[in-house]
């Protein structure tokens, strides 16, 4: 088709998806497939379709999505390892009225930071916790994290997880919905068009709630590592309905009446 | 002619295929050709899309743009009364009853 | 004016933090510095202050990062053990060039160590103290008195150099009761704005990032570049000292902090047996005296440093000296503080070993 017929045809039609301008224009780094800038992408919805973005400052993190802030386009702060939520604690404490959130993964959240996270969660920090869980290190290069699946063959668990050498993996999403401080927290995943729809409606009534004041809202994504895994992305995705969902089964596990 | 269309940022376009496995109507396929990335790139192959927006969802790099036809608009052309009940007549923009 | 208190060091320290306008204040429990937190959350909320503790010295200066990073004049406290669990933290705020005010109420190392006063963090303090290339700005008060004005100079040193401030202090400075007058300091006069905090990105501007991470090595050359070109700034323009009896003196004591009270006192007591010592006490740790040192070193017949370590501050005094005047060290150890009387001991062993002034070749 020429450019012309084409502009003619999108002239009887009206745009109903398009990135949203709370993306910058800069081209993910990450690997085909992957999960994390899903998860940007529809936070960034969120915040543009609420037109809270004046309001909002998110936290980076460190490992595949600390370069987060070159996507997210709104007020950033780079967190070392695991501190994330304190950064975000320190931000909305001198801001309240602004809505605060920290982007995370599984190696930050809920290893090296499992301190700071169970603490911000305990203390009902008024902010939105993202978690993106694909049980794997990624940036470094593969390596187990602490919520590697029993069996499950990473570059220090190259013969697959077992509990005697490296325990359990840790269910700390299940573990911060037991604080008082947590609000909502629920598990999703963006393996589908639907999976996505619900993160939507997840991140859109954390942020609302976090207006309300209600507490902590914590958010898991379950999520793909299609290099980590060494799957194609189809794959990956089919793997972690079949092997994560099981340990890590979506839905809501601690929502308001 | 296709309820919707999709339009692809091809130069960023990673090839992952997870549109082409969301879309429910089997329109897109990867291009034999690369960009610059080294990619393949995604492209709409078939007349039937309907807009559903599917592709753009799962798409990890926001590269899909989705278009659906336009609603038509409805306008009343005439209104006849005294009988049992009102009754309206309307024809849509290309002047067709309906 | 003149409205004088008397008061523990720690609450002096404070009580300023108070007026100075610091708006948040997040540390943790740790002896001999608690009274801090305690006087904040009771005084400090009491006057609009947010007072978090947190659940580790780790989270508390991660939150000081945050709440620095979007605009706001923060402080943290603690003690030896405490900062060193801090190092991290300094090390991505002195990066990301962020304001902030860090206290650290020295106390005996290494390890766990005791809770007397002592002076073993000054390596720490003043060469960075984390991984990578980078200085605070280190404020030795030596009564309480001081630390309550340091606290002012320390955040208006942090907010014009955009960098972290360190009061490096000690036990006994800590929980110490002295008079304390506290200055006139009209807030809003010293606050500059900040426009690259993150607080919420208007359309007019591109978001603002707050960040220590630059993968190019290009790029983080620059940015070190830059940091190296501020310290150069600071060194020229923030050195403080104060300089007694060192017009006549023939021999110099080079001490920070308690020690240079305990050495103004065996000044006075070697001065009377005939000795004439004057005494330097660096204010700044970094920037660090060496000019005023270097030039009253040519004059001596020896530099005698005293410490509560064993020995790391005279190492900043011999490269200042350079050869110029023979340097020997005094120091205890482990929470024990020196008396003046050891101090002139020391004295008399190094004018014994150096009567007169020595060629600079000599050394």
């Amino acid at each position: 088709m020429g450019q012309d017929v084409v502009d003619a045809a999108l002239e009887q039609m009206e745009c109903v998806y398009a990135r949203p301008d709370t993306l910058t224009d800069t081209r993910f780094h990450y690997c085909p497939g992957c999960g994390h800038s899903v998860v940007h992408r529809v936070i960034m919805e969120v915040v543009q379709e609420a037109g809270i973005r004046e309001q909002t400052i998110g936290v980076a993190p460190v490992g595949c999505s600390v370069f987060a802030y070159n996507y997210m386009d709104v007020d950033m702060q780079e967190a070392a390892h695991g501190r994330a939520s304190a950064v975000a604690t320190g931000i909305k404490r001198v801001l309240p009225d602004r809505f605060v959130f920290s982007y995370q993964g599984d190696g930050d959240l809920a290893a090296i930071g499992t301190a700071e996270t169970i603490h911000t969660c305990n203390r009902g920090e008024n902010i939105l916790m993202v978690f993106v869980n694909n049980a794997i290190y990624g940036m470094t290069g593969g390596q187990m994290a602490p919520t590697t699946l029993l069996g499950m063959k990473t570059s220090t668990s190259p013969a697959g997880r077992t509990v005697e050498t490296a325990g359990f993996p840790l269910k700390i999403t299940e573990m911060v919905a037991m604080l008082p401080g947590t609000y909502y927290v629920t598990r999703q995943s963006v393996h589908t068009p639907n999976a996505v729809r619900q993160l939507k409606k997840a991140i859109t009534k954390s942020f609302q709630y976090q207006k309300e004041r209600k507490g902590t809202c914590f958010i898991e994504v379950v999520s793909n590592c299609p290099s980590g895994w060494k799957m194609t992305p189809v794959q990956s995705n089919a793997w972690l309905v079949e092997n994560m969902f099981p340990l890590y089964p979506p839905g809501d596990i601690k929502a308001p009446k | 002619m296709a309820k919707g269309t999709v339009v692809f940022d091809i130069e960023n376009c990673k090839g992952c295929e997870l549109c082409i496995e969301a879309c429910p109507q089997d329109s897109l396929e990867l291009s034999p050709r690369i960009n610059a990335q080294g990619y393949h790139y995604v492209v709409l192959v078939k007349d039937n899309c309907t807009g559903c927006t599917n592709c753009a969802l799962v798409c990890p790099d926001a590269v899909i743009t989705v278009y659906r036809e336009k609603k038509k608009t409805r306008v009343p052309v005439a209104r006849i009364s005294g009988v049992t009940q009102n009754i309206t007549v309307t024809i849509d923009e290309e002047g067709k009853p309906s | 004016m003149n409205d004088f208190r008397l008061m523990k060091g720690n609450e002096a320290l404070a009580e300023a933090a108070i007026s100075a306008g610091c708006r948040a204040y997040f540390g943790y429990p740790i002896t001999p510095q608690s009274e801090i937190l305690e006087y904040l959350t009771d005084e400090g909320r009491r006057r609009g202050m947010i007072v978090l503790q947190a659940e580790s010295e780790v989270a508390a200066i991660n939150m000081i990062y945050g709440a620095a990073g979007a605009g706001a004049r923060v402080m943290t406290s603690s003690s030896s053990p405490g900062i060193s669990l801090m190092q991290e933290g300094l090390s991505y705020i002195a990066s990301a060039e962020l304001p902030c005010l860090v206290v650290n109420v020295n106390r005996g190392g290494p390890g766990l160590g005791t809770i007397q006063p002592a002076q073993g963090d000054y390596f720490q303090a003043t060469k960075g103290g984390g991984h990578g290339d980078y200085h605070l700005i280190v404020l030795a008060p030596s009564s309480v008195q001081e630390m309550a004005e340091f606290v002012y100079d320390g955040f208006d040193l942090a907010d014009r150099y955009r960098n972290p401030v360190m009061i490096l202090a000690d036990g006994a400075l800590g929980q110490m009761m002295e008079k304390v007058e506290f200055p006139e300091y009209r807030v809003e006069d010293h606050v500059p704005p900040k426009p690259w905090a993150t607080v919420g990105k208007p359309p007019e501007r591109p978001a603002n990032i707050i960040t220590s991470l630059h993968i190019q090595p290009e790029k983080m050359e620059q940015i070190n570049l830059r940091l190296q070109e501020k310290y150069r700034v600071i060194e020229s323009r923030e050195v403080r000292y104060e300089a007694i009896h060192t017009d006549d003196a023939e021999y110099l004591i080079v001490a920070y902090g308690l020690v240079a009270r305990i050495a103004h006192k065996a000044v006075e007591v070697a001065r009377a047996e005939g000795i004439r010592v004057g005494l330097i006490r660096p204010i700044t740790l970094y920037p660090f005296p060496s000019g005023p040192i270097r030039s009253i070193a040519k004059k001596v017949a020896g530099v005698l440093t005293v410490e509560m370590n064993a020995g790391q501050m005279v190492e900043d005094v011999r490269l200042a000296v350079n050869g110029k005047a023979p340097v020997s060290f005094y120091g205890r150890m482990g929470g024990v503080i020196p008396a003046p009387e050891e101090i002139v001991r020391e004295l008399k062993t190094l004018a014994a070993a150096h009567p007169h002034a020595q060629p600079a070749e000599t050394y």
